[in-house]
């Protein structure tokens, strides 16, 4: 792992290029635009930019719209409203109508820090998750922002990407293989596989370091793509494995660990725990502070881990 | 304007009250009453106004049209199949389980629906985005789109009026489809709107009122919108809920409740003028159908 930096100021730059590769590119903002890194493309792209000012509803109808034209509207937001203002917009409008448009959500979760609750989306892959037509992605690190934005405009319909606020380590390579609904395996063991998305796919392997140096192998595995989910690298490990971790900046209802739960209470039954925001809004707070508080950090994995380890010994994995 | 086309758009207007009417009681629901308010809007925009191919529906160089008030979409699938988008038998499976005609509109499964509209308030957002992007690709289509007097309470509209004006959006027409009454009543009692002409006006629109049911207005209105280049343009029309039909004009009951065979054969003798199927053949399909139910 070698620097830092935050997924949404890598978002900045991959749209400046992508704006200049391909003209059908046009990016619609609802006033923070300096936030979500989007004005670097309107100062490129003027006319290819439309501010439609604090206004998520029509940000997202007016992206459906421009969509219908032939472009590629990506449509940036902080991700609370992206996802929860302006929610019946993206169901009935873009996910019904299956419409083009990339919705790119910057300051998800609770590293959002210092705005407080109102802010932290912590709920926002759970919706997303649920409607049909769209694909949700949370990208590991500046790398996996770059190539999961390309590989969201090479695809036709609606894509939700979320992005951080705070800087965070290089977890993958400029040349490391994305696709959209494969998960990647950053890290080989057997005794458990954790099952990480976004900031906490480096959280993750801070706890395998700590697990091998208490003699447990942990796979750690990058599920960049929490819809569609990878259906076989989650049951091939879980056979595998036996025992696994979901870890995830996100309400532990409705994200990664229900997407996870719900496959594997249908197929395969082993040892599972969630890592994750327990059903709280959260508070004011420096993003180190709120990790730790919510408990999501490296050392929060390690103790789930150890209670995912006892039941594997105690339980018995059923898998079809 | 020459007569004949007035007669043909007047024809058409009639055959496309007949067919909601039909389509709705054959369904066994539906929202009759705005959609008759709204017919002769339809009609002029189908079979005057629109450049459109029903051969094409794709076409690029089509105008677009986008049905804001979806509940009202037995109107546009009138329309649609009166232009030859698809059979004007298929409006016989209208809101019933595998048809393409859905409750509310779906651009997805219906051939001509450019945008899924039913949640309210929605369409004008839509249509900016058309018409930003229409521009952006340097296409001289027009988007026009039916907004109802009752969704003007969401928020979303007056967003994308904002919008519209802000970004000069002079390739775009709205129609707002002034019945005065939404679902739980008159507007004026539920939610009031008024004065509308000065709120579109304050938001940076040019305003026409107008007839809603008089062919000559609606035309004019249509051309001076389009010829309006300095802006986004809203024409008001004043319509009168379930026009064309005396027991169901004003009368607010037949929001979201379609005819019983009876009344529909009140109405389809009240409304005379040509009838797309014959009326023996019309009414054995209707039995056919209601034993069905």
């Amino acid at each position: 792992m070698e620097g830092t930096r935050s997924t949404r100021d890598a978002y900045g730059e991959v749209l400046v290029s992508l704006g200049v590769e391909n003209p059908k590119i046009v990016v619609v903002d609802a006033d923070v635009s300096k936030a979500t890194r989007t004005s670097l493309f309107a100062r490129q792209f003027p006319e290819r930019f439309f501010n439609v000012g604090v206004a998520e509803q029509n940000l997202m109808g007016v992206a459906a719209g421009l969509s219908l034209t032939g472009l590629i509207p990506i449509a940036s937001t902080f991700a609370v409203f992206a996802t929860g203002r302006a929610f019946d917009q993206v169901r009935n409008t873009i996910a019904y109508g299956n419409c083009n448009v990339k919705i790119v959500a910057t300051h998800g979760g609770i590293t959002v820090g210092e705005d407080g609750a109102s802010h932290q989306s912590i709920e926002d892959i759970a919706l997303m998750r649920v409607l049909p037509n769209m694909k949700v992605i949370v990208p590991a690190d500046a790398f996996e922002v770059e190539k999961a934005l390309r590989a969201a405009v090479r695809i036709y319909g609606p894509v939700y990407i979320r992005l951080g606020r705070v800087p965070v380590p290089t977890v993958t390579s400029k040349c490391s293989h994305f696709e959209i609904g494969r998960a990647n395996v950053l890290r080989d063991g057997s005794d458990l596989a954790i099952l990480a998305t976004g900031i906490m796919v480096s959280e993750s392997l801070k706890a395998a370091e700590i697990l091998s140096s208490e003699g447990v192998e942990s796979a750690v595995i990058n599920v960049h793509t929490i819809k569609p989910l990878d259906r076989e690298t989650v049951l091939e490990t879980a056979k595998r494995c036996g025992a696994l971790i979901t870890a995830e900046e996100h309400s532990i209802v409705g994200g990664l660990g229900s997407a996870v739960a719900e496959l594997l209470s249908t197929e395969c039954w082993v040892a599972l725990g969630m890592v994750g925001v327990k059903d709280t809004f959260g508070e004011s707070g420096s993003p180190k502070e709120l990790m730790k508080k919510y408990g999501i950090t490296a050392g929060d994995i390690v103790e789930k881990a150890k209670e995912v380890l006892n039941k594997k010994k105690t339980g018995r994995a059923v898998c079809r | 304007m020459a007569k004949e086309l007035l007669k043909l758009i007047r024809e058409k207007a009639t055959q496309i009250r007949k067919l909601v009417l039909v389509m709705t009681t054959v369904a066994g629901s539906g929202h009759p009453g705005g959609a008759l308010s709204s017919a002769d809007i339809v009609a002029t925009l189908y079979f005057w106004f629109l450049r459109h191919n029903p051969d094409d529906p794709n076409w690029m160089k089509r105008d677009r049209f986008i049905l804001s008030k979806g509940h009202s979409a037995p109107v546009l699938y009138a329309a649609l199949a009166l232009c030859g988008y698809f059979s004007p038998n298929e409006l016989l499976t209208l809101r019933r389980i595998d048809s393409r005609l859905q409750g509310h509109p779906s651009s997805i499964k219906t051939p001509g629906v450019e945008v899924s509209t039913g949640s309210l308030g929605q369409g004008l957002s839509v249509a900016c985005g058309i018409a930003a992007g229409l521009r952006l690709c340097n296409s001289d289509s027009r988007v026009c789109v039916l907004l109802g007097d009752g969704e003007l309470d969401e928020g979303q509209v007056w967003e994308a009026a904002l919008f519209a004006s802000h970004y000069s959006l002079s390739n775009l027409i709205a129609i707002v489809d002034f019945n005065g009454f939404q679902v739980d009543g008159k507007l004026c009692e539920v939610m009031n709107i008024s004065p509308l002409v000065l709120k579109w006006k304050s938001f940076g629109w040019k305003v026409l009122e107008i007839d809603g049911h008089n062919i000559g207005q609606i035309v004019r209105g249509l051309k001076k919108a389009s010829m309006y280049r300095r802006g986004p343009f809203v024409i008001i029309a004043k319509t009168v809920k379930g026009k064309g039909v005396s027991f169901l004009e004003n009368n607010n009951d037949y929001h979201g409740k379609p005819l019983n065979e009876s009344q529909l054969k009140a109405a389809l003798i009240e409304l005379g003028g040509e009838i797309y199927w014959k009326e023996r053949d019309l009414l054995e399909m209707l039995t056919e159908r209601c034993s069905l139910v």
